[in-house]
This record gives C-alpha cells, structure tokens and sequence, in this order.
C-alpha cells in the first residue's frame, strides 16, 4: 500500500472503525506520520517490498498463528527458524504456528531464496510484523479489559491483565486488524526476552522425511496424473532434424509426444512408460551439433584468460607504506563444478482453461512465474506456482527448468497433471554449473614481513543466471523452442555481494589493494549460481596465497593472519578454532611430509557469518590420495537462532566444500558435456568425509548473519593450506585429485 | 500383467510389465514416498529398500525378481507417532538437512542392524558407503545410527 492509499477516505473510515480505534491508542500517531510523507518509510528486511502486515501474518480464531514467508525450505531448516522468530515475537507456543511458504498467489514476493539471506531479509520482517501485531493485539485487549497495555502479559496467545482479566488473541482476532501497512515502530524483543530464539529446536520438515510422509514434490499425487520426462540435446547448441514422434506416440501409455522446436517430451500413464518413451524418442532423433564448447583440461584456464572480458576495479586502496622488499605472485583455478543435487529436478504442471499451476522446488516462485508466462507467452496473472521441497540445491540447479519442462509437456494433455522428473544424465548434462575460475594473486611484503600490496584479478563468466531477469528468458526449454527465446544477458552482481568477485576483496587490512573483476560474458557452457558463487575459488585462492606468504615471511599461519584483521569479530573466530584445535604455532604445526593441519579463514560477503577452519589432512605419498581427516570450524553469526540448524549448516558446508576441493571437475570435450552420472562425478562418501567439529560463537545481541554459504570457502583455504603444509608442495588448481597430488609431489 | 509382491506385510498385487523397476511400483502403484529417485542407475542409494533382509537398490531391481520376497520400506519401520529406533535416532541427532537421501540411509542401516546389531563405526560408515548425500549431512546419520544401536539393545 502506497502512502496515498493510506490517505485515502475508505482508509481513514477504517482507522475510526472497530479496532481501528483502539489502534489510535498507541499506534494512531505513528500510522498517521506516514500518512503525510511523500515518500514511504523505509522498513526493515523484506517488510520494505512487501509492506502489508496482513500479507505476514494471520491471527486464526482456531487458536492457530500462520505465518506467511517468500522464502523457501531447501533443506537448510529455515521454516523452522522463522516459526521460532514467530513463537518468540508474537508470545505463543511454536505449536501454533503454521509456515505457508513459496506460494504466487498467497505470500510475499521475497524473490529467491539465496545469498543466505533468509534470516536477515525474511526473518528481519517477521519479527518487526510481529512485534508490531503484537502491539495491535494488545491495544484491542487494552480497550477490552479496559487495563493500559503497558500492564498487560502474554503467555502462548493469553492476554493476562490486572485482577485476574483475560482475552486471547484468538477472540480478538479480526479480518481487519492485520490489514494495514507496517510501521516498524514497535521494536522486536532485546535477546534476553527470547525464549525460542536461540534454542536448537527441532527441524519440523524432518518428522515426515524420516517416515516416508509426504515431504517432496517428488511426493505430489494428483487425480488423473500422468508422468513426464525430457529428451535433451546431445550437446549444449545441437539443433534437432529429426524424430519419429508417431512411433513414439504408438508406445504403450504414452499419452503424448511434445517437439516443438528442439525441445522433446513425453507423457504417459506410468513413470516406467515415460521413462522407455523418452529413451526411444532420444534414439530416434537427429541432430545438428554445434562443437562449440572451450577447450578443457589445463587450456581451459588459459582460454578463460583470453576470453573476451567487461573489466570492472572493484577495490582500489593507495595509502602510505613501507616499499615492498619481496613480492609473491601465484595463480589458482576452479573448474566447473555440479550441484549435483541426489534427486534430480522435477515438477508437476497443470494447465485448466488456459491457467497454468505448478509445484516446483524452484528458490524463487515469483521471479520462476515471470520467466514462465514470458517462456509460455501467457500473462502472468494467469499462473500459480507453489513450491514443494525437493531434494537439496545448493543453487541454481534445474529446479526451475523442469518446471518449464513440465509446462510444456503438460499443455499437450488437456488438463491432466505431468509429473517430470528429469532423469539423472538430464541433471548432469544440463544444470548450471558452477563457473571455472582463474584467480591471480600478486602481493609484496615489506622487510617486517607485513603485506602492503596486493592485486587480485579474477576470471569468470557469470555467477547468476537465474530466472526473473528483465531481459530474455532463463530457462532452459525457452532456448529450444521453435520460437526460440534468447538467455538473459550475462552479468556481474555487483559488490558488496559479488559474484565472481564475491569475497575477492579482502577482508584483511593492506594499505594498497587492487581487486579486478573480469566478466567473460560468452557462456558455451551454461553456469549460474552455485553455493557461494565466486567466493569459494576466492577464498581458496585468497587463504592459500596468505599462508605462501606467511610462510615467505617465516610467520606462524594464524598469527600472520592475526596481525593483519582490525575486525575483532574476524579476530575472534580465529582465535577461537586455534584455541579449540590446539593449534602450536610455526614450529609445532610443521608437516611432516603426510600429515598437516592449514587454517582457512572468511567473513562470507565480508558481511555474512565469520567462519574460520583448521582442518587436518593425510596424503598418501604413493597413491595421491588426501584424506580429510577431521576439521574444527568457529563461526559466528550474531543471534543464532536454531544454533543446531547452524551447526547443520556449517558441517554440511565443510563436507561439501571437501568434496569440491579434492574431487570435483565436470569433463567436457568440443561436442559434449561428459559427466553423466557419479560414476563420472565422485563426491566424497561417507567413508571419506572428516569429522567436523563446531564452535558458535553466540552473540544474541548483534543482527542474525546469513551461514549456509559461509564454511566452504574457509574449509578449501584450510585443507589446501594442509595439504601444502603436510607435503612442503602447493597446489593451487582444484580440485586435489590424485593425479594432481602425484605430479606435485614429483 | 498382475505381480504380487508382500510389501511392509501385505500382499499387494500391481498391474504392471515384470521388468518394471520395483522403486516406481513402490512410488506411484502403492504411493509409498520413501525410496525416491536418484539415479536409476544403482549408484546412489536413494531408492534403497530391504528385500529379506538385504539392503537393494530398488532403481534396478525388476519386480519379477522380487515377486514374493519380504520386502521392507521405511514406511514398514514406523510412524510420527510411534517411530522405530532408526527413526527416532534420525530425528534426535536432527541428521538431515534436505533429506532425499534419508530414506535410503535409515534402509541401508537397518539391513545393517538387523545382521550386526552392534557395529563399530567403520562397519557402519562402510555399509552406508553405497549411499551419497549431498548436504554433507554424513556424520550425523552415523551418529544416528550408533544412537539407535545403543537404544535397540
């Protein structure tokens, strides 16, 4: 609602009306302050964009709180944490409150579920709409009891006044009380009034994954439905000639055969039909190829060099400074690395007159329902998408383009629901990966052995393609079709976030600095944002050069970082992993040619949760192997609020981040992507993975900081640093695969 | 054609081709939601049920190949409400974060348990070595899986 709205007759007649009147009590003067102003106030978190307190929260007179949130389960247990921030703010039992979540026609537009913002955006604007419905719930109590609100008590939704007098938001409740914009003038609760916040409660999405409940899109069963699968291209750019979709049509259970364009698919009664559909559609069709794909291996890098680039100085710093007297410079390289969700991407879509609805696992339902109308060249309004959780993302992965997949499909099997699922070479073959990276680093020490210049120059094509762009459509399908759509156009999300640039700037204090970005905007292989976008080759390449030179500089790791961070916050993790790993300094640390412990160390944003990891590794000389074999991570992200939904997400974060630094490169030739299954792409197994152990640093006082991105790049800065540390040889190309260990090794 | 199979101790007959994968049996003719599709391959684990007491990848597995065999689910352990020592353990440690792979874990730990009720650390960490997870969730689950050990003694 708009300022003006508020000005608006019918807006003052409900102002005098009903609860309207008690509402003057407190808050009248408030809502009529910005009434007046021209411009609407700035409010806090997502409140900002979605300003209605009615379209956060519903006081049901069933005794029940629904909470409503744009952003999404993805396994990261956020629902939960919100449903705590709700509980505490708003005085009720966690019981009570239901978490409707990722729904176009019911919550807030909070965009995508990304950039682990979840607890500072969304959470941020729950608490404040709690805070403040809780005050609109007690004013209409305060005129009921006729006792001042000041003198009033909340227990689990009971409103206690003195002598004994009560009500209950439940009989308080109305339509009209919540429908009005927020304010943010009534502050949420200091940390020491929290009685959930900060307590490790319970995931609520885990009951029903642990039983076989309905947890998943993958779970949906609709009456009539029928089950979908996808033919994709051989390669990246191929252009179909042709395919024997009467064939194909005459299988048993097939209900529909889809080309249009390049794109192909299928429908029919049963999973197994479609799945044999698709295989005999995929080896009928002919194709165009392109061969268009870089070159790989150790040429990839170089090419990435060349490529043409957008050159942006993203950092620049010249103070004074004693002359360099020794200068280190070295280059570091990611490959492109998978998502590699376990289940593959899947969606059921149902058109009924010329409407379309879709479950997806999508991050961001809005910004997918733009991309679709624009894809299916129906007006937006025209389609609902509602998310369903699907198996981990960790990004951009084909949530969203199995949701146009499945659109497409289903538009040819007049109002019966698709299921689609795209199959396990679809995910492989066709998610976005991960962009490679060339990271150069160069610094001088001067004769103290203190940095006092440093150039970081990064490579890399673009960290987020997502759907919802102005400009073009980023779905897969949408590139395929007859009337084919372009992508978007490539593009940098500029700092203080970053992509390829995300963390390149450091965070350690140098008085001269130099950070360039450059942007190689022709994509032959398609990449979009993949946990953490850039920082995690930045950080790896940032904490590796750190402990070269530290160790040109004959100082211990931990202290050389130590000596050049203000940041106390910074200080502290360090601090704290050293004390909590029993970390020995120079001397004491020193590898001993198998085993060795490195530090890795990052505020991830340089403005989300600090993390700082000591991890330890074992190298088996002959075969190359490195093991992991344990790591002890600090982080501190202010008020945690389900700490051991934190401690989930940082061990996750090492574990995955291990399994990026020693195992993980998609293979690609001229023609194709060749990664097709995990026999092609070998994570870590349980067998394999460290023992990760965890140290919060809680400090309830300070703003939530996002933390499901914030372990990885610190867990590869440490496990590089070890292996250097064990071996005395620095690799600075990932991932660490045995070959690679060898030939370092000589 | 019609196959009958004893799932979670019911027979239960589907109209389907013998070579039909058991895991889409399972998912769409008895709407059972716990083996989920990974890989179709044998390579994840996802799909995991027991079948007379072995941990099988059900992806692969044709239902003629199993027509009259025990076949266990996670939905044959237990409930929300009255939940096995497996699931119990699982919720108490909080191991999962997405949990797609969960399933698959709890199937595989129970055709361990059920052969060596107390396994070590590395029994366990090598029987689940089978099934991937993603999320990095993997010392929980064995910590989950020592908890239900100890408490199913």
């Amino acid at each position: 609602m708009s300022a003006r709205d508020l000005a608006s007759p019918s807006r003052r007649r409900f102002l005098q009306q009903g609860a309207g009147l008690t509402v003057a009590f407190s808050l009248g003067p408030l809502l009529r302050g910005s009434a007046i102003a021209e411009e609407p106030a700035r409010l806090p978190g997502s409140l900002q964009t979605n300003r209605m307190l009615s379209g956060w929260l519903r006081i049901d007179p069933e005794g029940t709180v629904t909470a409503f949130t744009g952003k999404v389960e993805l396994g990261q247990g956020i629902l939960t944490a919100l449903a705590q921030i709700v509980a505490d703010e708003l005085d009720v039992a966690p019981a009570r409150v239901k978490m409707i979540s990722g729904d176009t026609s019911r919550t807030p537009n909070e965009g995508v579920t990304s950039g682990s913002l979840s607890i500072e955006n969304g959470g941020t604007a729950l608490r404040f709409a709690c805070a403040e419905a809780r005050a609109i719930l007690l004013d209409a109590a305060s005129a009921k009891l006729g006792a001042p609100a000041a003198d009033l008590r909340v227990e689990d939704g009971t409103i206690a006044g003195p002598g004994g007098a009560r009500a209950t938001y439940w009989d308080l409740t109305s339509e009209a009380m919540l429908k009005r914009e927020a304010t943010a003038k009534v502050k949420p609760k200091p940390a020491s009034a929290h009685k959930v916040i900060g307590k490790s409660m319970p995931r609520r999405d885990i009951p029903a994954k642990v039983t076989g409940g309905v947890a998943y899109v993958q779970d949906l069963r609709l009456p009539g439905m029928l089950f979908g699968r996808v033919v994709r291209p051989p390669a990246p750019r191929a252009r179909l000639t042709a395919a024997d979709v009467p064939a194909v049509r005459a299988m048993p259970g097939v209900v529909a055969v889809v080309r249009d364009g390049s794109f192909l698919g299928v429908a029919a009664e049963r999973e197994e039909q479609a799945i044999a559909a698709s295989r005999a559609l995929r080896k009928s069709a002919r194709w165009e190829q392109a061969g268009d794909l870089p070159p790989s291996g150790a040429a990839l890098f170089e090419h990435l060099r060349r490529a043409p680039s957008r050159d942006d100085v993203v950092s620049e710093k010249s103070e004074t400074a004693s002359p360099a007297v020794k200068t280190l410079q070295a280059t570091y390289t990611r490959p492109f690395q998978a998502h590699a969700s376990i289940g593959p991407s899947c969606a059921v879509a149902q058109w009924q007159d010329g409407k379309l609805r879709v479950w997806t696992h999508s991050q961001g339902v809005f910004p997918l329902r733009g991309a679709l109308a624009k894809a299916l060249k129906v007006p937006e309004p025209d389609i609902v998408a509602m998310h369903r959780e699907g198996s981990g993302c960790y990004g951009h992965n084909g949530a969203d383009d199995v949701a146009l997949d499945a659109a497409l499909v289903a538009r040819a099997v007049a109002g019966r629901p698709v299921k689609l699922q795209w199959m396990r070479e679809d995910e492989f073959g066709w998610e976005p990966y991960g962009s490679a990276m060339v990271v150069d680093l160069r610094a001088g020490l001067d004769e103290k052995g203190n940095v006092v210049e440093w150039h970081h120059e990064v490579f890399s094509h673009a960290h987020s393609t997502r759907p919802g762009e102005s400009e073009g459509v980023n779905l897969l399908a949408a590139w395929y079709l007859e009337d084919k759509m372009a992508p978007g156009p490539a593009r940098n999300i500029p700092q203080p976030n970053g992509g390829g640039d995300r963390n390149a700037i450091p965070l350690y204090v140098f008085p001269k600095q130099r950070v360039v970005n450059h942007l190689l905007p022709q994509m032959p292989v398609r990449v979009s944002a993949l946990r953490t976008l850039g920082a995690y080759a930045n950080v790896f390449a940032l904490e590796s050069f750190m402990d070269e030179l530290a160790a040109a500089a004959g100082a211990d790791p931990v202290e050389f970082r130590l000596r050049h961070l203000t940041d106390p916050r910074a200080r502290a993790v360090i601090e704290a992993v050293a004390s909590k790993s029993g970390w020995r300094g120079r001397a004491g640390e020193a590898g001993n040619g198998k085993r060795g412990r490195g530090i890795g160390f990052a505020q991830y944003k340089n403005k989300a949760a600090y993390v700082a990891v000591v991890a330890e590794v074992e190298v088996d000389r002959a075969s190359g192997e490195i093991r992991v074999l344990g790591a002890h991570a600090a982080a501190d992200a202010g008020l945690a609020v389900n700490p051991d939904g934190f401690a989930n997400q940082i061990e996750g974060g090492v574990i995955q981040a291990a399994s990026w630094t020693l195992r993980e490169a998609i293979a690609f030739d001229q023609d194709h992507i060749l990664t097709k299954s995990w026999a092609d792409y070998r994570i870590l197994r349980m067998t394999e993975v460290p023992a990760v152990e965890v140290t919060l640093i809680d400090r309830p006082e300070e703003k939530p900081l996002g933390v499901g991105e914030a372990s990885l790049g610190p867990a590869a800065g440490a496990i590089a640093n070890a292996v250097a540390n064990a071996t005395g040889r620095r690799i600075r190309d990932l991932p660490f695969t045995s070959e690679r260990v060898k030939v370092a090794l000589g | 054609m019609a196959v009958t199979l004893i799932v979670n101790g019911q027979r239960r007959t589907v109209r389907a081709s013998p070579d039909t994968p058991l895991l889409y049996v399972l998912r769409n003719d008895l709407e059972l939601n716990g083996a989920k599709f990974g890989c179709g391959l044998a390579q994840c684990g996802a799909c995991t049920v027991v079948v007379d007491g072995r941990a099988v990848r059900s992806c692969t597995t044709p239902i003629s190949s199993v027509s009259g065999k025990k076949i266990t689910t996670i939905e044959g352990l237990g409930t929300e409400a009255k939940p096995h020592a497996l699931q119990k353990a699982f919720m108490e440690e909080q191991a999962a974060q997405c949990g797609y792979c969960i399933a698959g874990m709890i199937m595989s730990a129970k055709a361990l348990l059920d052969q060596n009720p107390h396994p070590s650390e590395p029994e366990i960490r090598r029987a689940l070595a089978g099934n991937l997870c993603r999320c990095g969730t993997h010392n929980r689950i064995v910590r989950a899986v020592q908890r239900a050990a100890k408490e199913s003694v």
